[in-house]
């Protein structure tokens, strides 16, 4: 186990594995107060409500006091203070460093210049780790296994961090992939690259419903309006990915429906009621992540 | 037939031959010989059987460490290295491409934290398919051997 949780990269399969277990220990009693003696440092350089309150529930559920701010605007960072200051700093304070931060690569260094262990919560378009063990989690946990699975990711697959970090995490256990995504925003060629290395089989679509039938977990990403030069073609697409509830007529009992939320109008609100939808029970699951991954580095069991 | 050398022999020091015409002044740089208290002479645009146009540099008194001349192999990767003693080439060498590259090169992804604070850039090398790429140490993002931008010992 890494010191730091930064990248999914730094994870073998037997070390996410181990997260899982831990996580499903801490759902069973989700009030462990073992951390009552440590603080716990989130430092978020840009907003981010959910992972956030997500991280300060699993800290506050294991016992730690949390210190830290919600963005950056009135600290010491907009008086022009550098990352290495910051982190130094708030290191003689804390025991544990969670940080989330717009520029790519941050968090890593970060964790050079730190003497307490980081948590990267999400550094830019790059890595967001503690995402990526919570959705292995919510798949292991509906469908008893992670082997051997088939999952269609749809929505934007170009830019969706929270995609290419689940697909490198996911390549340890042999799935299929269906990617459904417009034109603008199909998964990049050194994913693809990746996968076939891996020998991992996949299929690329346009078409939103093709495959739902047979898939175990539909992993839904959200459209960004930014990503795209044509305002036109961005509600064109916006309006094509959007689940409804008559689309699930006919899939596997078992399937669920993951998405990072936000959502804006991607899930239409009568998914909500299906037995397929998953994505609030999924952000809960994240908080017994969260607590999981804070007790490996603060070096608990 | 006039046989004469364009950039004249030195009688001590590190030779390097073969240096593509476009990067001379970035060989130089990278090897911080801007601020270099040697004898430096070089000349550029010579005609080469293996490069067309070639660059070439001679440090008197000056003997690099392999890593120093290394770094330059990103940008020259033919180039020669001959040492001298006494007007004479005592040993040859090649060079050979880093496995990690510190400093020297910029990442390519404007959002990566190495461009926007003072940090010294790390990368490893990726070969293989004939192509130099860099992946980056923080933004874990791959900078290709066309965009390399070298930073400037300035």
């Amino acid at each position: 186990m890494p010191r730091h949780l930064i990248s999914i990269h730094d994870f073998s399969k037997e070390e996410m594995l181990d997260v899982l277990r831990m996580a499903a220990e801490f759902e069973k009693n989700p009030s462990q107060p073992i951390f009552h003696d440590k603080v716990i440092a989130c430092i978020f350089f840009e907003p981010s409500t959910r992972t956030r309150l997500s991280f300060e529930t699993a800290a506050n559920r294991l016992g730690a006091r949390v210190i830290g701010f919600s963005d950056a605007d009135n600290t010491s960072v907009s008086k022009g203070e550098t990352i290495k200051d910051t982190i130094k700093m708030v290191s003689n304070y804390a025991d544990l460093i969670v940080m989330r931060h717009p520029l790519e690569g941050s968090a890593r260094y970060a964790s050079e210049v730190s003497s307490v262990p980081v948590i990267n919560a999400g550094d830019g378009a790059n890595q967001h780790p503690s995402q990526t063990l919570l959705d292995l989690y919510s798949i292991q946990k509906t469908q008893g296994t992670l082997k051997n699975l088939k999952i269609d990711v749809v929505g934007d697959l170009k830019y969706g961090r929270t995609v290419h970090s689940l697909l490198q995490a996911m390549s340890h256990f042999s799935p299929t992939f269906m990617f459904t995504a417009p034109e603008e925003l199909k998964l990049p060629e050194e994913y693809k690259v990746f996968l076939r290395g891996r020998g991992i089989s996949y299929t690329e679509t346009q078409n939103l419903t093709e495959g739902f039938n047979e898939a175990d977990i539909i992993y839904m990403t959200r459209v960004q309006r930014e990503r795209f030069t044509d305002p036109m073609e961005y509600e064109r697409v916006k309006n094509v990915y959007s689940l409804n509830a008559a689309m699930f007529d006919e899939c596997k009992p078992k399937m669920k429906i993951l998405h990072p939320l936000p959502r804006v109008n991607e899930i239409a609100y009568d998914v909500d009621n299906s037995d397929h939808a998953y994505y609030f029970e999924q952000a809960r699951n994240g908080v017994y992540t969260r607590m999981a991954i804070i007790a490996k580095l603060l070096g608990a069991k | 037939m006039e046989k004469h050398l364009k950039v004249s022999a030195i009688k001590e020091g590190t030779v390097l031959d073969h240096i593509p015409a476009d990067q001379l002044f970035k060989v130089i740089d990278i090897l911080g010989l801007t601020h270099s208290g040697n004898q430096v002479t070089f000349g550029t645009n010579l005609d080469s059987k293996l490069l067309g146009k070639k660059g070439i540099i001679k440090i008197a008194d000056r003997f690099f460490e392999s890593d120093e001349l290394n770094r330059i192999a990103l940008i020259a990767p033919q180039a020669k290295i001959n040492i001298i003693h006494n007007f004479e080439v005592v040993e040859k060498r090649e060079l050979s491409i880093p496995s990690t590259i510190k400093g020297i090169v910029k990442c390519m992804n404007r959002v990566c934290v190495t461009n926007h604070q003072p940090i010294e850039t790390l990368f490893t090398t990726i070969s293989g398919d004939g192509e130099l790429r860099l992946l980056c140490h923080y933004c874990e993002k791959v900078t290709r051997g066309e965009n390399l931008k070298i930073i400037s010992n300035e």
